[in-house]
């Protein structure tokens, strides 16, 4: 099991784990219970820089559509190609298994803490 | 009652007839209101701003009865000359077998069907559309269909718009065949010119050197061609893709029955209409284009798409799936504006396909070439030429000097030909074109009376035995293979309809929706063949009945709306709100206004509104709503001031989305035209209005009309529409014109100037009689009762249910307009229990569910319409209070949160047969909740259906038959 305390997160419902400079990236059960069932995960492909705060993906359920914002500015280094294979993962196990990408980040803004997201969904 | 009674509701009227309610019915609902009137309810109701005064003058005649409409539309009828037409370009004659024009066409159970959003209800037609995706998927050699587009013209810019979405290159350029049909490059150019696109129109052929276009997003080939020519685009195709570019085909599905297929030359996405798969060309419409992708392109597809997936015991379904693409999901970031599909016209076409099957077809398909062939050889044997010798259907005819005379000469034979050019001739067979009619054509062009043109169908023509010859299989699944005989194929209908819900069960309260009436006069003259196999170039004198039904339509819709003139030719709402926010650009522009590109939406639009301002090259801002629904009308003043140079329009929906008569429209509408922006009204609930108040009246500049929702077409299980766009005089010159319209004049004595949005210049014409008879036959004074009466329905059922449910939003007065919201996420949070239980439940109770989510999420929309009478009214409130009890029944721990009749709903008579009953609820429970049904039930034929899994695995295509052993 994560230890979701010890995440990062960003309003976006973003939820990032940091291992020096690589940064791995999913979205929060808070925001894959809103969406409901996943069913299509766009993701940039390893190699790719992402900016900062700039839609890099989609996440598509039955009804809606939510976007992937990047929390970093990087390299894309990885994307969870089991995702993309299994969108499922995403509702079923969204801080393991269901993580999207992998950013070698150039750079840390500042994150919301896990007591500070928890507040702003209102847990 | 102290006020008279209507004249609507006279025992010779059609008034009472479209009208479900009684005036004694009246009575009884406007006491539980505590209105003593109609007209106290709609006082209170209407807010006075905004109430019209009396027209003076009005064209709409005194309702006429069934009887004496039905005469006038036979007079008008007899204004049209059929003669036969050998015009082509995408519209041919058609043989429509008798036994699906009376069990389709005909049948309510299929022409007063919803779009298949409730997928339990609708396995129906889901499957007829999933055999229309498997005829077009295998005749196209491409790997996925969709469900439909409107015409051929729309499909090519769908495809288009497509191939610069999936284009990995950057160019705004475009390669378009010059041999494409001439409506197609007329729809090109106008639309490309509004998203920025460059076209270049190019000569192809085999040797084209297309490196020397430069970069480009995409082509676009017509095959065979305008002309008649058959030709390998393969090589052209290979060098587009090999730079980046996508390869979109256009292609008659006729041909292909005998030529290569797109798919198997290269074609990224094939395009083109079905119209000749047993749809009577109409005078244009309505027909269901098509459109199909190779795999990996699915989705960018636009429109509707149905897939397989399976229900909650694992048994195959069909549903609509990858909604998400969709407008209503995705707004402004949408595949496409597309919403109202072909359904009824694509159920048409692939019904052709299933009773002919593929050797039938294959036999169509070469009777036809064959025919062409004859006539070639006769006339090349009398010494003219050809433009091309290799050919399908159509042939053009070298007569220097002499095009006109010969048209002439063939049109005084009753034949009409195509003038393409004063040097040519040009020629379209067709599976009802017999040697007879070939004779009088060569008569036209010379020959002698009488010259014999000797088909040949034993050996097989040119085209079918060349190098281009179709070697792949198609339609081989067994559905193409089984219904042959007419016994088999009436049954096939017959099944079918039976697994769906629509008008003929019960009530459809669907809001936004307006489920009314489409009354069996109304419909009566759709399939008269002076309405119906008009060919939409035919010349004017051919067709003065039919320009005199639209001349007619088009002021009486003028006249309801308040505005100067109207264009008919938008085939949905979406290509409305298209048509009129181009006329909004084009004016601008003209006043060299070019800055005037933001479109002002609130943010309880419909998706479409904003799909479709992106289309018009307008960039989106999303204003506020208040806590009640209404335009934020401090941020509208705000957005307002933000963007006042480049304002170019608000739309705004009235009612609102929310069924509520806004009280400040005006001050909405003044503070936008000071702006100097432009106001759209989207007319979607004008079932509200028509008769009370006109958005003409209140600042609207523009508006697009639903036929199929205020005016009676039927919704044909997702489409046809007709979505007209009428406007204030300044506007008139930007409305969709048409390069081929017989007429440039229109309703108030303007010529509509812009460029086309659909293929034919009038649209739908041969569905246009349905809303002429009901404007006819109801008058001014019957519209405004109808108005009131579903007025009078929304509120009454509003009144019961609010103390089970809260009605969400209401105007002064506690009033909603036609149609109310019913908040569930009270219940929702109290039992668990969800929108989704509640419309699945009310198929166990026998209803279609009212509009789930929209326009707010965990909420139903109801929309009674004037048409359901008294009792079904009170026979849908004693569901929905019931329903609320199973509701709180599970609350209390009744039954179990897991294990209740909402939970499991729906139930099929499998379900409560098949082994031992396990659930903490009786099987009586499950399937007789009210006691009415045990003698009226509705079986829905399958569980509810599980839609991510149906997304995660993408099938469009029929299953095997094995698969529902």
């Amino acid at each position: 099991m994560t230890d979701t305390t010890a995440l990062h997160y960003t309003e976006e419902h973003e939820w990032i784990a940091l291992d020096g400079d690589i940064a791995t990236i999913g979205i929060t059960d808070y925001a894959a219970d809103k969406l409901g069932d996943v069913v299509f995960v766009e993701l940039p492909a390893a190699g790719t820089t992402v900016t900062e705060g700039t839609v890099v993906g989609e996440i598509e359920s039955t009804k809606s559509v939510g976007e992937l914002f990047a929390p970093v500015s990087g390299e894309v280094v990885e994307a969870n190609q089991a995702v993309v294979d299994s969108p499922e993962l995403v509702n079923s196990d969204p801080f393991g298994e269901g993580w999207l990408i992998k950013v070698n980040a150039s750079s840390l803004p500042k994150f919301l803490s896990h007591a500070e997201y928890r507040a702003l969904v209102g847990e | 009652m102290s006020t008279p009674t209507s004249s609507a509701f006279d025992l010779d009227a059609f008034g009472r007839r479209h009208i479900g309610t009684s005036p004694s019915d009246h009575g009884l609902m406007l006491a539980e209101l505590g209105y003593d009137s109609l007209d106290a309810l709609m006082a209170a109701a209407v807010p006075t701003s905004i109430r019209m005064g009396e027209v003076l003058n009005s064209a709409i005649p005194a309702a006429a009865t069934e009887r004496e409409a039905l005469a006038e539309l036979a007079a008008l009828a007899e204004q049209n000359t059929v003669r036969t037409s050998m015009i082509g370009l995408g519209y041919y004659g058609t043989v429509t077998p008798s036994v699906i024009q009376r069990n389709v066409l005909e049948n309510p159970s299929w022409y007063t069907a919803y779009t298949p959003y409730q997928p339990e209800i609708s396995q129906g037609r889901l499957e007829a559309l999933i055999n229309f995706q498997t005829m077009v998927t295998d005749l196209t050699g491409l790997d996925t269909a969709n469900a439909s587009m409107l015409d051929e013209g729309t499909a090519v810019v769908e495809g288009m718009l497509l191939a610069r979405r999936a284009s990995k290159s950057t160019s705004n350029r475009f390669i378009v065949d010059a041999d494409a049909l001439p409506q197609t490059l007329a729809l090109l150019e106008s639309r490309a010119e509004a998203v920025g696109i460059e076209l270049v129109v190019a000569d192809l052929v085999e040797e084209t050197d297309v490196a020397a276009f430069g970069e480009h997003f995409g082509i676009f080939v017509q095959y065979p061609g305008a002309s008649g020519r058959v030709w390998n685009p393969a090589s052209v195709i290979a060098a587009s893709k090999a730079q980046g570019g996508l390869a979109v085909v256009a292609a008659d599905l006729l041909a292909l029955a005998l030529i290569t297929s797109p798919g198997e030359l290269g074609a990224d996405v094939a395009v083109g209409t079905s119209q000749r798969f047993g749809v009577p060309m109409g005078f244009g419409g309505p027909h269901a284009g098509y459109m199909a992708v190779r795999t990996g392109l699915e989705r960018q597809l636009p429109g509707r798409l149905v897939g397989v997936s399976k229900d909650a015991v694992g048994a195959p379904a069909y549903r609509l799936t990858l909604q998400a693409r969709e407008q209503h999901i995705r707004r402004e970031k949408a595949t496409s504006n597309i919403c109202t599909a072909q359904v009824l016209l694509a159920v048409m076409a692939s019904m052709y396909a299933v009773y002919h099957g593929p050797r039938g077809i294959r036999h169509i398909a070469g009777s036809t070439a064959a025919k062409a062939t004859a006539l070639a050889e006769v006339l090349t044997g009398y010494g003219l030429t050809l433009a091309h010798d290799a050919y399908f259907d159509t042939i053009r005819v070298h007569v220097p000097g002499l095009a006109g005379n010969i048209v002439e000469r063939a049109r005084a034979l009753g034949v009409n030909v195509w003038e393409a050019g004063d040097a040519t001739v040009h020629v379209a067979v067709d599976e009802t074109t017999t040697a007879e009619e070939l004779s009088l054509v060569a008569q036209a062009f010379g020959l002698p009376e009488r010259t014999e043109v000797a088909i040949e169908t034993a050996t097989l023509p040119a085209v079918a035995s060349g190098e281009l010859r179709r070697t792949s299989g198609y339609l081989e699944h067994p559905v193409f293979n089984t219904h042959h005989s007419e016994t088999q194929m009436m049954r096939y209908l017959k099944t079918l309809a039976d697994r769906d819900y629509a008008l003929d069960r019960g009530m459809i309260p669907l809001g936004s929706c307006t489920m009314k009436l489409n009354a069996a006069t109304e419909m009566q003259s759709v399939t008269w063949p002076e309405f119906a196999n008009l060919h939409p170039f035919a010349p004017e004198a051919d067709v003065v009945g039919t320009l005199g039904l639209i001349e007619q339509l088009e002021t009486w819709l003028a006249e309801v709306t308040g505005y100067d003139t109207v264009s008919l030719q938008p085939n949905a709402g979406s290509q409305g709100e298209l048509a009129g926010l181009l006329a909004i650009r084009g004016y601008h522009l003209a006043n060299g206004d070019t800055e005037r590109t933001v479109c002002l939406i609130p943010s309880s639009a419909h998706g479409t509104n904003a799909a479709s301002a992106v289309l018009a090259g307008m960039r989106v801002v999303v204003v506020a709503t208040d806590e009640l629904g209404n335009v934020d009308l401090g941020d509208l003043r705000v957005k307002i001031a933000e963007h006042a140079e480049s304002l170019a329009a608000l739309m705004i929906t009235y009612p609102s989305t929310h069924g509520v008569y806004e009280h400040e429209v005006k001050d909405i509408t003044q503070a936008v035209h000071d702006a100097g922006g432009q106001v759209y009204v989207d007319g979607a609930n004008l079932n509200a209005l028509l008769g009370f108040a006109r958005f003409g009246d209140f600042g609207g500049d523009v508006s697009h009309l639903n036929l199929h929702k205020t005016f009676c077409i039927p919704h044909g299980g997702g489409g046809p529409g007709v979505g007209p766009v009428a406007a204030k005089a300044h506007l008139a010159p930007y409305l969709p014109g048409h390069p081929m319209a017989q007429r440039a004049d229109h309703s108030g004595g303007v010529t509509h100037d812009g460029g086309p949005v659909s293929a034919a210049p009038y649209g739908s014409p041969s569905i246009l009689p349905i809303s002429w008879a009901y404007v006819r036959m109801m008058g001014s004074e019957g519209l405004k009762q109808a108005t009131a009466s579903a007025v009078l329905a929304a509120n009454f059922v509003a009144s019961r249910l609010r103390e089970h449910f809260p009605v969400l939003y209401t105007g002064e007065n506690g009033l909603v307009a036609h149609e109310c919201i019913l908040d569930l996420r009270p219940l929702t949070a109290a039992t668990g229990v969800t929108v989704d239980d509640v419309a699945k439940r009310l198929v166990d109770y026998g209803f279609h569910a009212p509009t789930m989510s929209f326009p707010v999420a965990g909420t139903l929309m109801v929309e009674p319409t004037e048409s359901e009478d008294l009792a079904e009214l009170e026979r849908f409130i004693e569901a929905m209070v019931a329903i609320k009890a199973e509701a709180d029944a599970v609350a209390a721990g009744e039954w179990p949160v897991d294990d209740n009749p909402l939970v499991n709903a729906p139930h099929t008579a499998e379900s409560v047969i098949a082994g031992e009953w396990t659930h903490a609820y009786t099987r009586e429970q499950a399937v007789y909740p009210v006691h009415s049904l045990v003698r009226g039930k509705y079986w829905v034929p399958v569980r509810r259906i599980d839609q991510a899994f149906g997304d995660r695995n993408l099938v469009c295509a029929c299953p095997p038959v094995e698969a529902f052993a």
